[in-house]
């Protein structure tokens, strides 16, 4: 760890991707998320090999990825909500030829243009692939600046551990606030070698030559091949779901939230565990897979759960799938880029506990 | 020990950087802490404001939705700000650009002449740094020392040249808050 640094929470992302071993940036402005690739376009020059390149469309930066991560190179791109949305047909090509990448929603309000205030509607389009066809990415949902910098770090990791692209979500509050940071010293694990990568073969090469294809005419070589996808995803649901737990023990009542709302929550809990309300915080970091563990274990004793998002209620319908109508679950979100309060969320609660469930 | 500011002003007036230099003298002092700017299409001119959470324990919300101690360089934001505030809470004001005090009875109200005081330092670029100057003395949160500190950090080698002005700012806008 070294010295603490006051960081913007997009700075601190690209600053650890490059860490990580980052050296392919490709992405186009879009707020707020744009201290990304500004601080990529300044910091990529001074790295070895580095190289930030600005697209004229995120579908061509998206594509750009696809050459690189084929490449076997360590590769990012980031962008928001509107942006995300023209990522998808290229990160599901990513998908279907296995290539690791990392890629970053700072989500903002939607649908369309929207806003450009802090949102969390885009979790259906995280967890449940994006793009068309039968796939997943491991979404990581951080809550601090510190947070962001070390799952992104872990995600480049995951990706190539995989094979597959890593989402980190955020929103315009996580990317523009700051926060202190200690960069950590990246230590890079055990990672099996890119023989897949299409880059350094010759006729005298003692491996097949790397062919990087998303197409499967055969329906059943295709169906062959989604079946190796869902049995990698299989395993990233049993060995990467994580969260935190706070105050869940003795918990009436159990909020789950994640990200930026994560933190309202757990002000509201620290002011209500003061009035004698029993509340806990259940945070997601993984939204997929999806920590299911700790809300069945909650569901045992907890009267009624409060999910809290930035959205209209996304997150909440795998919250009610993981209590599978043990106990009642309730929903407060704000939506459009406006954030809830502490003392709606705390008025919630106490509307739960008022209503007696 | 949790204490929350909401500083606000006009884009140019320095009060994204008057949150920073708070938030990272806190940060060396060993506190947990929380820098949020508004955010958006703004420009010079045009509203700008931050809210600076300072904790020793991690913080939840870095927003500060009922404000204990306001800081408004301008009438507009006062006006914005002042229905947000806490009972009991504390407004400094920026006096050399607001004529009337704030529309809450139930809050304690200081103004700082931060512009005033800053030109007769010789350097009207500094009225911000008295009005942090101010909110230092009257908060405790943090030391001129490591606010000075914090700046240098910002500032850089470039820049170092203006640390002694600013300095002087500070404790002017702290010696003025006292007074009051």
């Amino acid at each position: 760890m070294g010295q603490k640094m006051l960081m913007k929470g997009n700075e601190a992302i690209a600053e650890a991707a490059i860490q990580a071993g980052c050296r392919f940036f490709f992405g186009y402005p879009i707020t707020p998320q744009n201290q990304i690739p500004e601080y990529m376009s300044k910091r990529m020059p001074q790295v070895e090999n580095g190289c930030f390149l600005q697209a004229e469309s995120e579908v061509s930066a998206i594509n750009m990825v696809y050459g690189a991560a084929g490449a076997g190179a360590r590769v990012m791109t980031s962008s928001s909500s509107p942006g995300i949305s023209l990522k998808q047909e290229g990160i599901s090509y990513i998908v279907g030829a296995e290539l690791p990448c990392v890629i970053v929603n700072m989500v903002r309000g939607g649908p369309g243009l929207g806003s450009i205030q802090p949102a969390q509607s885009d979790y259906y389009q995280s967890t449940r692939g994006g793009g068309h066809g039968d796939y997943r990415m491991l979404v990581l949902a951080p809550a601090s600046v510190q947070e962001a910098v070390e799952l992104t770090q872990q995600a480049f990791d995951l990706a190539d551990k995989y094979r597959n692209p890593v989402l980190v979500l955020g929103d315009g509050l996580i990317g523009q606030m700051m926060e202190p940071v200690e960069m950590p010293e990246y230590v890079k694990p055990e990672l099996p070698e890119k023989t897949w990568a299409a880059t350094g073969w010759t006729p005298d090469s003692d491996r097949e030559r790397a062919i990087i294809n998303s197409l499967y005419i055969d329906p059943n070589v295709l169906e062959k091949h989604n079946r190796k996808l869902y049995e990698k995803y299989a395993v990233m649901e049993q060995t990467e779901c994580r969260w935190q737990e706070e105050m869940t023990e003795d918990a009436d009542y159990v909020m789950v939230a994640y990200g930026t709302t994560a933190r309202i929550c757990r002000s509201a809990m620290r002011k209500l565990r003061d009035k004698g309300v029993k509340v806990g915080l259940i945070r997601p970091v993984t939204l997929w897979p999806f920590p299911n563990a700790p809300i069945q274990a909650a569901a045992k004793h907890a009267k009624a759960f409060l999910t809290v998002e930035m959205s209209m209620g996304q997150m909440v319908d795998d919250v009610r799938l993981a209590v599978d109508g043990e106990k009642p679950v309730a929903f407060y979100g704000r939506t459009g880029g406006v954030v809830p309060t502490v003392r709606e969320i705390m008025d919630e609660v106490e509307k739960l506990a008022k209503e007696g469930k | 020990m949790e204490a929350q500011f909401l500083i606000a002003g006009f884009g140019g007036q320095g009060v994204l950087l008057i949150g920073q230099l708070l938030a990272k003298a806190a940060m060396h002092q060993g506190m947990n802490v929380s820098w949020m700017p508004s955010y958006g299409p703004e420009m010079r001119g045009g509203e700008a404001n931050c809210a600076v959470v300072i904790s020793d324990e991690p913080i939840g919300s870095p927003l500060v939705t009922e404000i204990p101690v306001a800081v408004v360089m301008n009438k507009p934001s006062m006006h914005k700000f002042a229905p947000a505030m806490e009972e009991g809470g504390l407004m400094l004001y920026n006096s050399s650009l607001i004529d009337i005090r704030p529309p809450r009875e139930d809050v304690r109200a200081v103004p700082v002449n931060c512009n005033a005081i800053a030109e007769e330092l010789g350097n009207s670029r500094t009225a911000n740094m008295v009005m942090l100057g101010a909110i230092i003395a009257l908060t405790g949160v943090v030391t001129i020392d490591s606010a000075m500190e914090a700046l240098k950090e910002t500032f850089g080698p470039k820049k170092a040249h203006l640390l002694p002005i600013n300095r002087q700012a500070m404790e002017a806008g702290a010696k003025a808050a006292a007074a009051v």
